[in-house]
């Protein structure tokens, strides 16, 4: 007898079908409310191909110029939209391209589902033709895999599979099926899972921990907020502002927080970690009561863990309890989900201000921004800031855009000054920081928001990672801005090897093509900016076109960016210059 | 923080690739896994992960809990030697003529409380169950003459305290 360790949706109808795995795996994909996927073909998913074919017109599949693409593309189309990405490969190299957005997903919680194909049943583990061992490679990092080798298998897999995804801290999955079980027939009938018994994704938050919990903000002189990633995927934002407003907290975001809460809230104090603002790094130092929400207390957050909010009682709201105490211990920790968890405690907050505290972030933030802000937004020197183009985006965009930043000196420049009202907004790759992430993200984002503007902003290393995607955004006319800031390095190396390794700039000098013509040859529009009077009308000539456009400035070659809390240092060492 | 032997208990789905699931999170911390075996457990279509490793208590926490958090782990526990019932099997393959030749080996077995499996002409097998120590000890014993062959098996354990898998199980059914 088989034991029962899934549940599954009770359907309706019980209407099961003769068809193909391959058949199979689209009415799955469509019965997951799935009508966008990414992907490359070859030969060990053909069959998965046949059928996209045939189905074109209820299943977009889009062709990017790499699986890694794929990946980021899916992932910047669930960070945007909340709903599980897709991305599918063949077997072999194009099953290990998918690792990097894989682990980019694990790492940044990001609900996706990988499909790729295998050689058939009988071959499998003798070397055969394009055979890795996918499952093998991806286990780290992935939430759950499984290789299907017969075709009754996958409505039950896929199922699982979009369920895990999704639930819980979402996270990758990747499904392998092998050639035979794409080709099989079998009678084919499909319900959605709801629960596993060997998986619990939505632990309930304890009362009695959302009473002490109260019980120490609202007795705190001087609490402090930080909000990560977990607000956004629990759909907390309502709930966190309240709760800011309702206790007058000064609130902080984690990279992956930001957006949560709109950048002009007055109670919004800007971003932690190591090159956040200073005060909510140096405050982090004095606070009495730190209520971390949604976030993992990453080490580019925390910098030394042994000087980090050593005075202060933490409470910790978490979903995944391999999080709860794993780099900070806390005093109070609630397990769950975001959402409900501030629900239950918002009733025993009081009400509250804390002006006199406030006012240090506020005195802090009027420092950094004589010492730093002002000379990266609004800069007397001759050559052009990163700053300074993220402010004109600001402007053209009035706050509404997605902004889709790579890895480096332009991703932090870009998190710090970049303006948001809307939440998931701010794509980034956060944990891995993956190189090359922005530009098939953006395809990804804009296809998940048509009616709003997405902006890529890249360095010039990492735009030319992913840069084949050009050609993915000129076949579907995917209208993303693509914003290059050319500062001919590998920035934020670059910058550590001023710092740290007495200027000995090993390999960072970059000798870069005419990227104007490259983004010309893909027929994208193209723009460049080498001088100060030409980028507003540039930015705002981007901003206006219903086109893709690509606009690169030449930026400052050496400019650093400031605050800056060395590695391994604490938040309280950040330093301004 | 203070190192010691922590077992570790894990309930899983028997499915495949659980094993480098599991064992992918000791290799993530650069843990070495001390001994390791995997058995049905008391709880039908339910397998048993038994690991030793030699760390800390804080980082035996973290890793339990990286180890729950996989989807096919039903439930993970962590006990301390004195928290646990604990026994390994061996099996030492020697020369018969030994037997004759060498008397004090003898004495070692009976000394040994382990058990003769098989004799045949030229060999014959002996299966002791115990502590690690105790195993060890007899293999000190034993390799001034000889050993042909020797195996050990990985710890087994039950714990004194329960381990509640059941009302998991339960819970999810009748929910």
């Amino acid at each position: 007898m088989q034991t029962l360790k899934e549940k599954k949706a009770k359907t309706h109808k019980d209407t099961s079908i003769r068809i193909s795995g391959a058949e199979a795996i689209i009415h799955c994909l469509l019965a997951e409310d799935v009508n966008l996927i990414y992907g490359y073909p070859g030969g060990a998913i053909m069959p998965v191909y046949d059928e996209l074919y045939k189905f074109q017109d209820k299943l977009h599949h889009v062709l990017t110029r790499h699986e890694q693409g794929a990946t980021h593309a899916a992932q910047g189309f669930a960070r945007v939209t909340g709903k599980v990405g897709v991305a599918i490969a063949t077997s072999g190299p194009g099953a290990t391209n998918l690792v990097t957005g894989l682990a980019d997903a694990q790492i940044d919680s990001t609900p996706m589902v990988c499909i790729t194909g295998q050689v058939p049943r009988h071959l499998l583990g003798s070397d055969a033709f394009q055979e890795t061992d996918i499952i093998g490679i991806s286990t780290p990092v992935t939430k759950w895999n499984y290789q299907i080798t017969k075709a009754s298998e996958i409505p039950e897999i896929m199922a699982k599979a979009f369920y895990i995804a999704k639930s819980g801290r979402p996270g990758p999955v990747l499904i392998d099926i092998t050639k035979n079980a794409q080709f099989e027939e079998f009678d084919f009938s499909y319900s959605r899972c709801i629960a596993i018994r060997s998986y619990k994704p939505n632990p309930k938050p304890e009362i009695a921990k959302i009473e002490s919990a109260a019980e120490l903000i609202n007795n705190a002189k001087k609490p402090y907020i930080v909000f990560g990633h977990g607000v956004i995927l629990g759909k907390a934002e309502e709930q966190l502002k309240a709760l800011v407003e309702k206790a007058g907290i000064p609130a902080a975001w984690t990279i992956l927080g930001l957006s949560a809460m709109d950048t002009d809230h007055p109670l919004n104090v800007g971003m932690v970690g190591m090159h956040g603002n200073y005060g909510p790094n140096i405050l982090t130092n004095k606070c009495d009561v730190l209520i971390a929400i949604g976030m993992r207390f990453d080490d580019r957050v925390t910098g030394s863990l042994d000087t980090y909010a050593k005075q202060a009682k933490v409470i910790h709201f978490e979903i995944d309890s391999a999080e709860i105490d794993k780099n900070v211990k806390a005093d109070v920790a609630i397990l769950g989900n975001a959402r409900e968890s501030l629900d239950l405690l918002l009733p025993l907050i009081k009400e509250n201000n804390h002006d006199a505290w406030h006012n240090k972030f506020k005195k802090c933030y009027e420092e950094e921004y004589e010492a730093v802000i002002k000379n990266d937004l609004y800069p007397t020197k001759d050559g052009l800031t990163m700053g300074e183009v993220i402010e004109e985006i600001n402007l053209a965009s009035e706050n509404k855009a997605v902004i889709v930043t790579d890895v480096g000196q332009h991703q932090m420049i870009a998190c710090r000054y970049a303006k948001f009202k809307q939440t998931k907004s701010n794509i980034t790759s956060g944990g891995l920081g993956t190189m090359g992430f922005a530009l098939p993200a953006a395809i990804g984002a804009k296809m998940g928001a048509m009616d709003r503007e997405v902006v890529a902003v890249i360095g010039d290393g990492g735009f030319q990672m992913t840069i084949q995607e050009l050609a993915t955004i000129f076949q579907n006319k995917t209208a993303v801005k693509i914003v290059v800031l050319n500062n001919g390095h590998l920035g934020m190396v670059r910058q550590w090897q001023e710092l740290f390794f007495e200027s000995r700039y090993a390999s960072t000098v970059m000798t870069n093509p005419d990227f104007v013509k490259i983004a010309e040859g893909y027929r994208i529009e193209a723009k460049k900016v080498d001088d100060r009077k030409d980028l507003k009308s540039a930015v705002q000539a981007m901003m206006a076109s219903k086109e893709p456009f690509f606009l690169e400035v030449s930026v400052e070659n050496e400019d650093n960016v400031f605050p800056m809390i060395p590695s391994g240092a604490s938040v309280s060492d950040i330093r301004l210059k | 923080m203070e190192k010691k032997w922590f077992t570790i208990s894990v309930y899983s789905e028997n499915n495949v690739g659980m094993l480098n699931r599991i064992s992918g999170i000791f290799l993530k911390r650069h843990i070495n896994i001390e001994s390791l075996n995997v058995s049905k457990s008391e709880i039908e279509h339910v397998s048993k992960f038994t690991i030793v490793i030699n760390t800390t208590e804080d980082w035996t926490r973290k890793i339990v809990a990286q180890i729950e958090r996989q989807i096919e782990v039903l439930k993970t526990f962590y006990h301390t030697d004195e928290e646990t019932i604990y026994q390994e099997s061996a099996l030492f393959k020697i020369a018969s003529h030994l037997l004759f030749d060498e008397p004090q080996i003898q004495n070692i077995i009976s000394g040994s409380k382990s058990k003769i499996v098989t004799v045949s002409r030229e060999y014959f097998v002996l299966a002791k169950t115990g502590r690690r120590h105790e195993i060890d000890e007899m293999h000190d014993q034993l390799e001034p003459y000889g050993i042909m062959q020797f195996v050990r098996s990985g710890r087994i354990t039950v714990t004194k305290s329960t381990m509640p898998i059941t009302p998991i199980i339960n819970e999810f059914h009748q929910s």
